[in-house]
């Protein structure tokens, strides 16, 4: 692997390139390399600089605003903090366990989450890169250039991301920021009219997202040499599984993989997360690193999210994701596919297992009709986990006597993955980048690496961001070569 | 027989002792209003019930009205003026309506609404105002004080306890609790206080509620202020 890339021995007289804001991700990024005189990169680094400090103010605040005030953190999977709060704080009120409908209403809110996140960043964010090639025409490597080549691929990406979208509104109230969970449980039914409508529509959702995977599928079995390289180092994995082993995107306990794929460790509980994990600092990013305790900072890192998460689990409890799972593990031949952009493969098989458990739970009584809250013994802490459809997603609070909230922890998905990106964008410069002229087409290559973990940077930094790119080239004394802006 | 003045153009009858305000909500015509509550004499302070009265400014929730006014209210340049003194209501305090359990049920942000007020005009000044935990039942979130008055009214004249004051003058005006420690928890307020459901806006709140209430639910989420109210008799 390039770790050597972290950090060049010696940072003098080096020309420095920067690709700042990283482009079609969540939130603001930055990546700089550094390239001597033989255009070698010598260090290569993703930056994620700006700060917000939720965990900060949300201290003082009194706990039942924390499931709709921390969801401020996204727009775009705004579902899962207010899910993960949620459930953190459903300890607090001793709501062990909320009720049978609660909990199924959730669950409906989370997979419509995954759902239409899935699709938007496949669809929207990604679909580009695969489709014309990484350094196709930067003016067609979007969307609308999707639209144009291939509209029956954007439609469908369009309308599914729109249907999970529908998903969330039946059930929080509105399709972003809703309030629909509530600690001890949930403040609404799905209304009938809501469950027929996206009954009417669940159909064919699960055939677009059957279609969806085979697109990927093909794309892999096109360019192996391509898919199956490209940024490719291995890590351990992470991520909840049910207690027999399932996927499970809502709850669960966690497990650990590694590199090779042995369980490290299995249902740890949600509550005991500080007695496995710990985060690194760096000087260079306001980024946290966590690892595995045990094995400490330099080996215990991993990656989470959809390539952890479908090669983590034992099955996944739907059947047509669950063939589809069974194809992906016989593409590793017996070993872990380690991969980026195999995550893309995964997170399609992910919205395929969504779009499943959204049309199981539409059938469910318990959504239109059963008890929503619940309450007990009071707690002072509480941590709730839950699969984001980035990975990984940790709440922890502890609460006053006087309802106020004392302290607040998140470690967020694109943080359980800050190591293993970087990690990815080294083995791409080192690969594509050193030795040759940059362009933009190249830079990008960087940027696709990044891309395929589907980062949230705005979650992991709490910033919000917009996605202009500029890359400037730098000679040694400093002096701006080279400048291309990117609206 | 009763007399009559004239409310935007329309013949309004009103009783001897009556203000504006009172014989337009009688005639079913809204003017809006934050301080005023029907319980309670006119108070003055918001200026939102603001209408003109032979060209000049007058509060119709205390002036009484008389035979022959031409009043207006519902005009372009009066709701001008109401919209502004929203806009500095809330920048005075710090009112973040996304995560305010308040959000729906709140009288500041209906009017707000309803006044079309799109943006925001003038500086914040981001006041630094804990919030009061100290009660069982209640919590005080003076972020959100617009300085009405009705609870402290509601308390001393209704409750007979007393329990808030304001204090303080001009910008450094606030809100204060009548104890020793200046805690809530350390007064009689009860949960039952007139005081303690009084409040226009998301100062005094029933603790563990929350959102219980899902937002879409509430009071203004599907009516404008301007009939819930005139609807409610207040």
């Amino acid at each position: 692997m390039a770790a050597e890339l972290e950090t060049a021995t010696n940072r003098e007289n080096l020309r420095k390139v920067v690709i700042d804001p990283v482009s079609r991700v969540e939130g603001h990024g930055r990546v700089t390399l550094l390239i001597d005189d033989d255009d070698q990169v010598l260090e290569a680094r993703l930056h994620i600089v700006e700060f917000r400090g939720f965990e900060v103010f949300i201290q003082g605040r009194p706990y039942w605003e924390v499931p709709v005030m921390v969801q401020r953190l996204c727009g775009i999977c705004p579902v899962s903090h207010h899910l993960a709060a949620s459930k953190a704080l459903d300890r607090v009120v001793g709501a062990l366990p909320p009720t049978h409908s609660a909990v199924q209403l959730r669950r409906l809110m989370h997979y419509g989450q995954i759902l239409q996140s899935h699709a938007l960043h496949f669809f929207h964010l990604s679909s580009p890169d695969m489709l014309f090639g990484f350094d196709a025409e930067v003016g067609k490597r979007n969307i609308v250039g999707v639209a144009g080549a291939y509209p029956e691929v954007a439609r469908q990406g369009v309308l599914l991301r729109k249907f999970g979208q529908e998903v969330i509104r039946a059930t929080a109230g509105k399709r972003i920021h809703g309030t629909g969970a509530v600690p001890g449980g949930m403040n609404r039914h799905l209304a009938t009219a809501d469950r027929d409508s996206l009954r009417a529509e669940v159909g064919q959702m699960v055939e677009w997202s059957r279609g969806a995977v085979e697109l990927v599928k093909r794309l892999h079995r096109a360019d192996p040499d391509l898919y199956d390289v490209f940024g490719t180092f291995s890590s351990g994995l992470a991520s909840l599984v049910r207690a027999d082993g399932a996927m499970d995107l809502y709850d669960g306990a966690l497990r650990f993989r590694d590199a090779e794929g042995a369980i490290i460790r299995d249902q740890v509980p949600d509550q005991d997360y500080h007695q496995v994990l710990q985060e690194d600092v760096k000087s260079w990013s306001y980024m946290k690193f966590p690892y595995l305790t045990e094995r400490g900072p330099e080996a215990g890192w991993y990656k989470v999210g959809p390539l952890a998460r479908v090669q983590n689990c034992d099955f996944i409890p739907s059947p047509l994701a669950e063939v589809e799972r069974r194809e992906f593990i016989d593409h590793g031949k017996g070993k872990l596919i380690h991969a980026p952009l195999a995550y893309h493969w995964a997170r399609m098989i992910e919205m395929l297992h969504a779009a499943e458990v959204i049309r199981d739970l539409l059938d469910d009584p318990a959504c239109t009709d059963g008890v929503l809250m619940t309450d007990g013994p009071r707690a002072r802490e509480g941590v709730g986990i839950i699969e984001a459809p980035r990975g990984t997603l940790i709440h922890h609070y502890q609460v006053g006597e006087d309802d106020l909230v004392t302290m607040c922890n998140l470690i967020v998905s694109t943080t359980h993955n800050n190591q293993a990106m970087n990690t990815a964008v080294r083995e791409v410069a080192k690969r594509y980048l050193s030795g040759r002229k940059l362009t933009e087409g190249l830079l990008n290559h960087i940027e696709v690496a990044i891309r395929a973990f589907d980062p949230c940077l705005s979650c992991a930094t709490h910033a919000l961001g917009q996605m202009p790119l500029v890359v400037e080239l730098a000679g040694a004394d400093g002096e701006v070569l080279d400048r291309a802006v990117r609206d | 027989m009763s007399k009559q003045f004239l409310f935007d153009g329309r013949p309004v009858r009103f009783e001897e002792g009556q203000t504006i305000l009172q014989a337009a909500r009688a005639a079913g015509h809204y003017i809006p209003h934050l301080c005023w509550h029907p319980d309670f004499p006119p108070h003055g302070s918001c200026k939102l019930c603001i209408v003109k009265v032979a060209g000049r400014h007058v509060s119709s929730c205390a002036l009484p009205a008389k035979e022959g006014m031409e009043v207006e209210s519902n005009t372009p340049e009066i709701n001008g003026e109401r919209r502004a003194l929203v806009q500095m209501l809330f920048v005075e305090g710090n009112h973040f309506c996304p995560s305010c359990e308040k959000s729906g049920n709140c009288e500041l942000q209906a009017l707000a609404y309803d006044l079309e007020m799109m943006g925001e005009r003038f500086a914040h000044f981001f006041p630094d105002r804990p919030v009061d935990a100290s009660h069982p039942e209640m919590l005080l979130d003076f972020n959100r004080c617009i300085f009405c008055e009705l609870c402290v009214r509601a308390s001393r004249e209704v409750d007979g306890k007393s329990v808030f004051a304001l204090t303080g003058r001009g910008i450094h005006k606030h809100l204060v609790v009548n104890a020793e420690s200046g805690r809530l928890g350390d007064t009689d307020f009860s949960a039952d206080d007139m005081a303690a459901n009084i409040c226009p806006v998301g100062v005094i709140v029933r603790k563990r509620v929350g959102f219980a209430t899902p937002i879409g639910a509430r009071k203004y989420d599907d009516k404008p202020i301007h009939l819930v109210d005139m609807e409610d008799g207040k």
